[in-house]
């Protein structure tokens, strides 16, 4: 059975778009954009044509594309710029990115809670905004990453406008970006957060779209790059290959969702024939993104099943990780109301621009096996039998 | 299981070097603040490196739950009830040969190895034990006590043939990185910043006690009797000018520590619980450590309350008095330089 990579919404293989619109990057061009000659006009003719292809599927104008290291950038840029801009309160729902958690808790502010289904509750946030009307910031993501759910951005953008106008509204559209259309979903947020490896684009680049005449402070001080939002020389070539990548993510996009909905099918079809597995993403389509299936398992720790998939050729995960590698309770299954017994049995498939229906069929191949073996069975996956000792 | 030190870096080499189907894991235990101990990013990115470095892949587990519940929270608990815990054994009992094991046979590994110096040992009849590492001076076995034969089976300890010095010039000599790295010192989870009070006087309630001496004459304060340990000489208030005195007995119930001299603190009988031999019960003279360095003395091990199984209770008659020992410090019998049996000392 061939390798099989299931973890496209931890990041997934550049675009060959991508690749090609960097290739002139990686040598001959490379000017600093801010400069006054030709080479960088060179590199500024390309950042600009970036700029303009992100804004276009952003539906923005290029002038409120602020290019940044990637989607935590973004999202820190969101909620502290904006905490340090208004002076408000930040509020945002509960199964929202760290990036977003870990600033919003620094700044002391407070969580929307969700259903079971991952979507927050509409209610919740009107009460918030009667309650008093210090609320500077809204954030609330277009898709989670961990279960793929969509969230009712225009609708949020609805009541805020309606309680409470001065009250800016962030989304990060990191988990969304590469399944649904971006102007539609997340364009009527004030603030729109993107990263480029989740679309098939260069890790360490991303954008904070940011609507003109909403309050932002910068992060970065510095040269007063990306009209003073963002100081710093930009990553021309990474914002190149992240417009390549954003384009041809949204040229292929009905396309995609349909092939990866038929993948996807198929693969919720055969984890239902695994014994006590619990699907905990959304099952209507227009309730969670196509390539994201949360699936928990009763009776099992969910490192021993990714280690086990990972010694049977199957890249997955159990959501999102610490940077040391180790599995960390899962804060979006928690606010689900997941079980925390059956949130340790978690594990997250996701399917990408690539994924084939082979992916699909090798993971169900080994997964059966691998659970069973995960809750102490003695099936083997097929590996050589180890002579001496391993660890 | 890969610290990220040294020590289990050469370990994880010598088995490859043997063309065993090795993978390297470190372990997340704590999340709390650490001097370095076995649990921080920088250890966890030293181990990830030295397994790239052999050619082996590494993963990390995330023990968190068990930690915190076996070793921390029974370190803090047993302060608490006036035992003096050595949570390294606590950690080897309930997590590195315990529930690492465990996880070990779910995912088809045959053994788990680690980087102590020590060794294991195979009898002609098949009886495996735990032995001293051949560097004395690091030897390890004290806190490998309690590994049964079922875990022996299952246990590989590569470096306990070597020298420590050895160790670190088959690190250097394979490149590895943390040929230099100091070797970890004290209890992991406590930061020395924090020091052992701080950390506990967020757990556990610290009671103050009068330092009396023999005669019931109050002589001294302490700020938590918690903290106070058997045989314990500083840190209890006491007027300079006497003769040594040391914390010869603890009543936390009348909220007084007892100091006396070296006289008062010998004995020449110790009783111990949650004794488990080894193998076979052994009926005649042992040797017996009652610290992780110290020496080995003469003594007769004879079960307690009639019974003999495993967690039973035992007296150590010593040949000649030894020093009492805290209750909560583990008490190791060998039998030349292997260990044959253990358990906890008690009041």
């Amino acid at each position: 059975m061939p390798d099989a990579y299931l973890d496209h919404a931890a990041t997934t293989p550049l675009r060959p778009e991508a690749v090609a619109a960097m290739a002139p990057l990686q040598g001959e061009v490379f000017g600093n954009p801010s400069g006054s000659h030709r080479w960088a006009r060179e590199a500024r003719r390309l950042l600009d044509d970036a700029r303009d292809v992100v804004a276009a599927v952003v539906g923005a104008e290029p002038g409120e594309v602020v290019f940044t290291s990637g989607g935590t950038e973004a999202d820190n840029l969101a909620v502290s710029g904006v905490a340090q801009a208004s002076g408000g309160r930040v509020v945002c729902s509960a199964t929202e990115h760290h990036a977003i958690l870990e600033p919003a808790r620094a700044l002391g502010g407070d969580l929307l809670v969700v259903g079971g289904d991952g979507r927050i509750d509409l209610g919740a946030l009107e009460r918030e905004l009667a309650a008093d009307r210090s609320v500077g910031l809204v954030s609330v993501m277009t898709a989670n990453n961990e279960v793929g759910t969509i969230q009712p951005i225009a609708e949020v953008v609805d009541l805020v406008a309606h309680l409470s106008p001065a009250t800016v509204v962030h989304t990060d559209a990191v988990a969304a970006a590469p399944w649904l259309d971006l102007a539609h979903h997340a364009g009527p947020a004030h603030l729109v957060s993107v990263s480029a490896h989740k679309v098939g684009g260069p890790q360490g680049v991303g954008a904070l779209v940011v609507r003109e005449g909403t309050p932002l402070s910068p992060l970065l001080l510095g040269g007063g790059q990306e009209r003073e939002r963002r100081a710093g020389t930009p990553n021309v070539a990474g914002a190149v290959g992240f417009a390549a990548a954003l384009a041809a993510t949204a040229r292929d996009r009905e396309a995609t969702v349909a092939r990866v909905e038929r993948l996807r099918a198929r693969l919720v079809a055969g984890l239902a024939t695994v014994p006590d597995a619990v699907l905990v993403s959304p099952v209507e389509p227009e309730h969670r993104t196509p390539g994201t299936v949360l699936v928990c398992f009763h009776g099992l720790e969910r490192e021993v099943l990714v280690f086990l998939l990972d010694q049977a050729g199957v890249g997955a995960s159990w959501g999102s990780s610490c940077a040391s590698g180790a599995a960390e309770p899962s804060h979006v299954l928690t606010a689900m109301g997941v079980a925390p017994e059956l949130a340790r049995g978690a594990l997250r498939l996701s399917l990408g621009w690539c994924s084939t229906e082979a992916d699909v069929d090798a993971v169900l191949a080994v997964l059966p096996g691998a659970v069973a073996q995960a809750r102490g069975a003695t099936t083997d996956l097929g590996r050589p039998a180890a002579s001496g000792a391993r660890s | 299981m890969m610290s990220g030190g040294v020590d289990s870096s050469v370990a994880a080499a010598l088995l490859a070097d043997e063309g065993y189907e090795v993978v390297g894991v470190t372990l997340k235990l704590w999340g709390g603040e650490s001097d370095s101990g076995c649990c921080s990013i920088s250890d966890v990115d030293d181990a990830r490196r030295v397994a790239d470095h052999l050619g082996i892949d590494h993963h990390t587990f995330n023990f968190g739950d068990a930690f915190t519940e076996h070793v921390v929270g029974a370190y803090a608990a047993d302060h608490a009830a006036g035992r003096t815990p050595n949570p390294c054994i606590e950690c080897n009992r309930h997590i590195k040969f315990a529930a690492v094991d465990e996880r070990a046979r779910l995912l088809g590994f045959d053994a788990v190895a680690t980087g102590h110096h020590a060794r294991v040992a195979t009898l002609p009849d098949g009886t495996r034990r735990v032995a001293r590492g051949a560097d004395l001076a690091k030897d390890q076995s004290y806190v490998l006590h309690m590994l049964d034969q079922d875990r022996l089976a299952r246990t590989l300890l590569p470096i306990g043939g070597l020298q420590k010095s050895e160790v670190r010039a088959r690190a250097a000599a394979a490149g590895l990185r943390t040929a230099a790295k100091p070797d970890s010192q004290d209890v992991c989870f406590i930061t020395r910043t924090q020091g052992r009070g701080s950390f506990l006087g967020e757990r556990i309630p610290l009671t103050p006690a009068r330092v009396v001496d023999g005669g019931g004459a109050t002589v001294g304060h302490v700020a938590a009797v918690e903290l106070v340990t058997l045989g314990q000489r500083k840190g209890l208030g006491l007027p300079g000018g006497t003769d040594p005195r040391y914390v010869v007995g603890i009543d936390r119930g009348a909220g007084t520590v007892t100091v006396g001299g070296p006289a008062d603190l010998v004995t020449d009988r110790q009783a111990v619980q949650g004794w488990a031999w080894t193998g076979p019960a052994e009926p005649g003279e042992v040797l017996v450590q009652v610290s992780a360095h110290g020496s080995a003395h003469p003594a007769v091990v004879e079960p307690l309350d009639g019974g003999e199984g495993d967690g039973a209770r035992v007296l150590v008659r010593w040949a000649s008095p030894q020093r009492r020992v805290a209750p909560g410090q583990s008490v190791v019998a060998y039998v030349g330089d292997h260990v044959v049996g253990g358990g906890t000392a008690t009041a």
